[in-house]
């Protein structure tokens, strides 16, 4: 079980907005966590996988299919809505404009990556007043933990995948070390997690309108 | 990228679009902000400046100036980028472009020319070069002497080959330009029906009639009203049955122009003016 102080509740409570971060070894655990997301899920979840844009990629549609939560390529200009999981198109930076909706950038890769979870991190937490939080999980290179620091130096709650338990631990650990980070959870406290932000926010809907 | 690092907030990148549009004269209130914000705190961190020496310098110093409006537009840019793209061109527009007696392209947003040298390879291939005239247009001067040079990094040849490949090509690239130490030169031929000049789609007009125009992944950097404006000027700048290719993510979102188009690739948003 995660330990939930209420320093993090009063985190969870704030959030408008999920980024999670993920690539090298962690798509299946990205896969189950988002499957099991409950249809009235009440944040926003934006994430930023590392994929080869030379591959049609179906992760979207396997997703709306098998889970319970729409699951949509964040799209040019389009309206992020809390209850909805959009991911970054492959070969283009996400980022969000002051009046939520999402701009796709063709800038420069960084550490080779295009999208960039750095990128979309610092992007969304600083459309969000930094009240997001930020979920870091299996990869190879060092994306990521800038926008976990930048996250949690702003205020928002930040979570990385115990390097241990990651099938590749670079990312993780590479978060964990340029920063301090709120919680480093294994898979399954990821789960409870994820369950426990459903439960908070869903008592507390009212007094936090998206 | 760290919170450490120079980062300006909304408000403040609303100041320096205002100093920008007062003293240069260049109107960016339409440009998407996150994206802007993102590259005007890249300036800042890349010259160590904070907002009062950024200012300062945008207001003193037309050099820096110069160097501002560069690299606060993105002018990253391939050789057949989208590879498919090209097919489709290949395939669905070529054959129709050939039953124009003289073909006229713009390449609006044009950047350092990568994408008008792939245009002249098509067209070269095709038998069609010798009647065109290919446009490259960008509100930059440096990249457009870049462009007018013609020269790239020999390395990323490798990732063009590859592009140029995937698109059905018969021949090799190295047809088209010359290696020499680092840099790849592109033959003089494919230069000499190319013309590299300002052109701001914010705030300036039609100048020619065109057979083909390519904007491609230059409308995601505009809000949805200057995308709208855009499309009109297109629409205007477009003989009939003439062609318009956007970046794979963007849409034709003014629906008045929208429904005088016929959709050719979907994949591609390639489209053809039928009304």
């Amino acid at each position: 079980m995660v330990k939930i102080t209420s320093h993090i509740e009063t985190k969870i409570i704030a959030a408008k907005a999920m980024v999670i971060g993920c690539s090298a070894g962690g798509f299946n655990l990205l896969y189950d966590l988002i499957v099991q997301l409950p249809e009235n899920f009440p944040l926003s979840v934006v994430v930023v996988i590392h994929r080869s844009k030379k591959y049609e990629s179906t992760i979207e549609k396997v997703l709306t299919l098998k889970g319970s939560i729409p699951v949509k390529i964040a799209g040019d200009k389009q309206m992020l809505k809390p209850g909805t999981v959009y991911f970054a198109p492959p070969d283009y930076h996400l980022l969000l404009e002051p009046d939520y909706s999402f701009t796709l950038d063709f800038s420069e890769p960084l550490f080779f990556c295009r999208p960039s979870i750095d990128v979309t991190f610092q992007s969304i937490s600083d459309v969000m007043d930094n009240k997001v939080i930020g979920v870091l999980l299996s990869g190879a290179n060092e994306d990521g933990a800038a926008g976990i620091k930048y996250i949690g130096e702003n205020g928002g709650l930040t979570v990385v995948q115990d390097p241990n338990e990651a099938e590749v631990g670079t990312m993780p650990m590479a978060a964990i070390k340029l920063s301090h980070v709120d919680l480093i959870l294994k898979n399954d406290e990821i789960f409870n997690l994820f369950n426990e932000i459903h439960r908070i926010k869903t008592i507390t809907t009212n007094l936090n309108e998206p | 990228m760290t919170a450490s690092a120079e980062c300006i907030t909304f408000d403040q990148l609303e100041d320096i679009i205002y100093l920008v549009d007062h003293v240069h004269g260049f109107n960016f209130y339409d440009y998407s902000r996150a994206s802007l914000k993102r590259r005007v705190t890249r300036v800042m961190n890349l010259k160590r400046l904070d907002l009062f020496e950024l200012k300062n310098l945008l207001v003193n110093d037309e050099q820096f100036f110069e160097y501002f409006l560069k690299e606060i537009t993105v002018n990253v840019t391939e050789m057949f980028r989208d590879p498919g793209f090209y097919k489709s061109l290949r395939e669905n527009v070529l054959p129709y472009l050939a039953s124009f007696q003289h073909i006229k392209i713009w390449n609006a947003g044009c950047s350092t020319g990568e994408e008008v040298y792939s245009y002249a390879i098509l067209l070269k291939e095709q038998g069609l070069y010798e009647r065109s005239l290919l446009y490259g247009t960008d509100i930059n001067s440096d990249v457009l002497e870049h462009a007018r040079n013609g020269v790239y990094d020999l390395r990323k040849m490798k990732l063009y080959t590859e592009n140029y490949r995937e698109s059905g090509a018969e021949r090799s690239l190295v047809n088209y330009y010359t290696a020499q130490y680092d840099a790849a030169c592109i033959h003089n031929e494919l230069k000499s029906k190319t013309l590299f000049s300002i052109h701001n789609l914010v705030s300036d007009g039609v100048f020619n009639e065109f057979q083909l125009i390519s904007c491609r992944n230059v409308l995601i950097y505009f809000t949805v009203n200057l995308q709208q404006k855009v499309m009109q000027l297109f629409y205007d700048s477009l003989q009939p049955l003439g062609f318009l290719c956007l970046g794979s993510k963007e849409r034709l979102r003014n629906e008045s122009v929208a429904e005088r188009f016929k959709l050719i690739d979907k994949k591609f948003n390639i489209y053809q003016k039928i009304g």
